[in-house]
């Protein structure tokens, strides 16, 4: 069926809005993301669905990413009479238990594997439905998710569908308002209209740059020629996989955003760069493309007008560099991923040489939920000139890892303490990663600092695409700092000696430190080459590339020095800068470490205080990691 | 990879050219513009880049071979040589990487005695380092084949790969 009107759109959704808010029978919502699987989501759905294939009173059903990546696989499961409930490391063994408990009513038996139940599950863009809970008696001892504090704060914009609906099915998509903003400003025929909205609402780029979308696409829609609409997913930030887990979990927020950016800008052709390493978003956009092109919604004439526009899916082949726009098109016209000078925008000339306008996944994902609910209600959230939400991926050494969705402004130390649940086994925090390898190491000082873009570069970070890399006292500045430089010295495209060059120097230097052969003058010459690697490189990569580096002196001299001039790691890192000792009256003598040392160097006597032989010991850290009872020291 | 190597690699396997038409001319058209895909399409059948599918490959969509060379070269999932029957891919993205990922290769590296972007003599494995696979609160993380295999502790790698043949 083609859908020609809202009405069409609108008779769709009334049936599937059932299915995800009232089902008949018992639902169960399995957390199907890559990270979901392989945690091991997928065992878990096939034992589901087999168990209960002769069962039509329960329905058994994936999602995308339910955001509390550190308890996969998440299962929620539902029902009219009972409230919902979200459950934890629900795998093979466990999810008939968890189904059949839930059935029974029974929730005291599972108590443990359960992580909430739900007040109300509607989505922001929901609000004239009526919530389905209303009148359902909460379970007592349990819970509201709500009320868990890595879910209180967060607010759901971008990521509004993700682990409520069922990615592979453009009717629940629809269920949850999907399309709506996309037919009514195609009815309305005002592109102007679209990109003042777009332009009042404050929304910046989402991939890091923060560059106001509105304002590109108000400049790329006056510049003539065939206007392309690019969405960058090349992902490469380590530690960032928000735009992953959108793609997997709500594939159409995305296309729907592209199609409202083609109409507002007038654009026939768009192109979505995806990640090679992400084959399961790959999979999940080519069929959200086949959906929306069967309903109509993607090819020519949409919904009958004379508006065509076309998705083209293209997989990048691994060059961090390609997340920059002019290397991204060049890597999409077939070409080596290198990027130019931009003294003419990719707005005016891009993608084969024609006005392109590209932003990320996020962004796009962004711009139905603005249109719907309008300029204004996007700009009540965020900060004077970061407006809306951003998504963080919360990860390193802290113990509620996962994707967070918060309004800009919220501080550092609510994020990593109150949301991420603070750093485990009690030690103490040092530093957060912000921005991916081009970001900066933001020391405890400054975790009262709002987050948006422009606090952030006020302490010589940037927000990036949004990864956040927690350290604590294990970690070594200097050798991360390296670890980022040996990144992005392999990711440089070479074509520019500041950044070809200039890397590697700083490359070699912070390895000698790290080796133990540091010299005085070593600090202040990474300094000096950083600060020309900076000013002189040709693109983003080039110039952001020492931002770890000079930060991580900036904030952390004292360690450069420790390991320069004492010749000593404290973070136990760089190995020839610190050995493993035993500490005679913290040791029990349990004989664990001693088992698992791969060199059989740790000899004692039971329940007496072990030995490390220094000469053989090769350092690997096994016995740190597995003393129960902090007996090894870091000397 | 020098030229020399390039060149004995070249009748390490046979080239189906008729199936390589319907990658270049089915599949995409024929089109410059597909390039990477095209290389990705031959890598996923031979699971490297032939030579003589390459020089093929050039004068099909008129291409120069050096051009081909440099995409190959570029882009960091394209091998000249052919892989093993099971590739390793050890995430030493950020997260992993401060949460000891670096032990992790070490001991890959140590067991199978052969460094990032090798193969084993015999073939069995292929080791690649990748920056972030997105498991970030499973890490370390190592994927084996399709296998993501996280939280992975450097005592626990030997036991992992006996898994594969």
């Amino acid at each position: 069926m083609k859908i020609q009107s809202l009405e069409d759109l609108k008779k769709i959704s009334q049936t599937y809005e059932k299915q995800i808010y009232a089902p008949e029978g018992i639902k169960v919502n399995i957390g199907m993301a890559s990270c979901g699987i392989a945690a091991g989501a997928q065992a878990a759905l096939n034992k589901a669905l087999e168990n209960y294939k002769d069962n039509p009173g329960v329905e058994i059903c994936q999602t995308g990413c339910i955001g509390f990546c550190e308890q996969e696989p998440l299962v929620e499961i539902m029902a009219t009479d009972k409230p919902r409930v979200l459950y934890q490391n629900i795998t093979e063994d466990k999810i008939i238990d968890a189904i059949e408990g839930y059935m029974a009513g029974d929730f005291s038996k599972n108590k443990k594997w359960i992580l909430g139940q739900l007040k109300d599950p509607r989505s922001l863009l929901d609000d004239d439905l009526e919530n389905p809970l209303n009148g359902v008696e909460p379970i007592e001892d349990i819970p509201f998710m709500e009320d868990i504090p890595f879910y209180s704060t967060q607010v759901k914009i971008a990521m509004r569908n993700c682990g409520y609906i069922d990615p592979d099915c453009i009717e629940e998509y629809f269920a949850k308002k999907g399309y709506i903003a996309f037919l009514q400003a195609l009815k309305n025929n005002k592109a102007a209209e679209i990109i003042d909205t777009v332009k009042a609402s404050g929304l910046r780029g989402r991939g890091g740059g923060g560059f106001p979308a509105g304002i590109k696409w108000a400049t790329c829609a006056k510049h003539h020629g065939d206007r392309y609409i690019i969405c960058n997913a090349d992902e490469g930030d380590p530690g960032a996989y928000m735009d992953r887990s959108i793609l997997e979990g709500d594939p159409h927020s995305v296309i729907e955003g592209m199609l409202i950016a083609a109409l507002g800008i007038g654009s026939k052709q768009g192109y979505i760069y995806v990640r090679n390493e992400y084959p399961l978003a790959v999979k999940r956009l080519v069929t959200a493309i086949k959906q929306a092109e069967a309903y109509g919604l993607l090819g020519e004439n949409i919904a009958g007008s004379d508006f065509s526009f076309k998705i083209t899916i293209s997989t990048g082949a691994g060059a961090f560099v390609c997340g920059e726009s002019t290397a991204l098109m060049s890597s999409l016209e077939g070409k080596v991923g290198r990027p130019r000078a931009k003294y003419v925008h990719t707005v005016e000339k891009g993608f084969r040489d024609s006005p392109t306008n590209l932003n990320n996944v996020e962004t796009y994902a962004n711009v139905p939920a603005i249109l719907l609910k309008g300029a204004d209600w996007y700009t009540g959230m965020g900060t004077e000139h970061s407006k809306g939400t951003k998504v963080f991926s919360l990860v390193g050494k802290i113990n509620n890892t996962g994707l967070v969705e918060v309004p800009m402004g919220i501080s550092l130390r609510d994020i990593i303490f109150d949301i991420g649940g603070g750093i485990p086994k009690k030690k103490d925090f040092k530093a957060i990663q912000t921005g991916g390898p081009s970001g900066g190491c933001i020391p405890e000082q400054f975790l009262d600092l709002p987050v948006d873009f422009d606090e952030l570069a006020k302490v010589g970070s940037i927000m990036g695409s949004g990864g956040m890399i927690v350290m604590d006292q294990d970690t070594c500045m200097v050798d991360l700092a390296r670890y980022f430089v040996d990144f992005l010295k392999d990711e440089s495209c070479g074509q520019c000696n500041p950044c070809r060059e200039g890397l590697k120097q700083m490359l070699d230097i912070l390895t000698d430190i790290c080796d133990g052969k540091g010299k005085e003058g070593d600090i202040e010459l990474l300094e000096e080459i950083g600060a020309m690697v900076q000013k002189f490189s040709l693109c983003g990569l080039g110039t952001s590339a020492p931002n770890p580096v000079l930060t991580s002196i900036l904030y952390f001299r004292n360690e450069y020095e420790a390991h320069i001039r004492d010749k000593k790691c404290a973070a136990g890192v760089c190995k020839p800068l610190f050995h493993y000792e035993i500490d005679a009256d913290t040791c029990t003598g349990c004989t664990l470490c001693a088992k698992k040392c791969p060199q059989n160097v740790i000899t004692g006597e039971k329940k007496k205080p072990h030995v490390i032989d220094q000469g053989n010991c090769i350092k690997c850290g096994i016995c740190y990691e597995s003393c129960k009872f902090d007996a090894i020291k870091i000397c | 990879m020098s030229e020399a190597a390039m060149m004995e690699t070249v009748d390490a396997v046979e080239i189906d050219y008729m199936e390589l038409d319907n990658i270049i001319e089915k599949d995409f058209g024929q089109n410059k513009e597909n390039l990477i895909m095209i290389l990705q399409a031959i890598q996923r059948q031979y699971n490297y880049l032939p030579r003589p599918a390459l020089s093929y490959l050039a004068t099909k969509i008129g291409i120069p071979m050096s051009q081909i060379y440099g995409v190959a070269t570029f882009y960091s999932t394209f091998s000249l040589e052919p892989r093993g029957r099971n590739i390793i891919s050890i995430c030493l993205g950020t997260a992993c990487h401060v949460r000891g990922g670096n032990r992790v290769n070490d001991k890959l590296e140590e067991l199978l005695k052969i460094g990032d972007g090798q193969t084993t003599e015999d073939k069995r494995f292929t080791l690649e380092s990748v920056r972030c696979i997105g498991c970030c609160s499973l890490g370390p993380v190592v994927k084996i084949n399709e296998d993501m295999h996280g939280r992975i502790g450097s005592d626990e790698v030997e036991k992992v790969l006996e898994q594969y043949e």
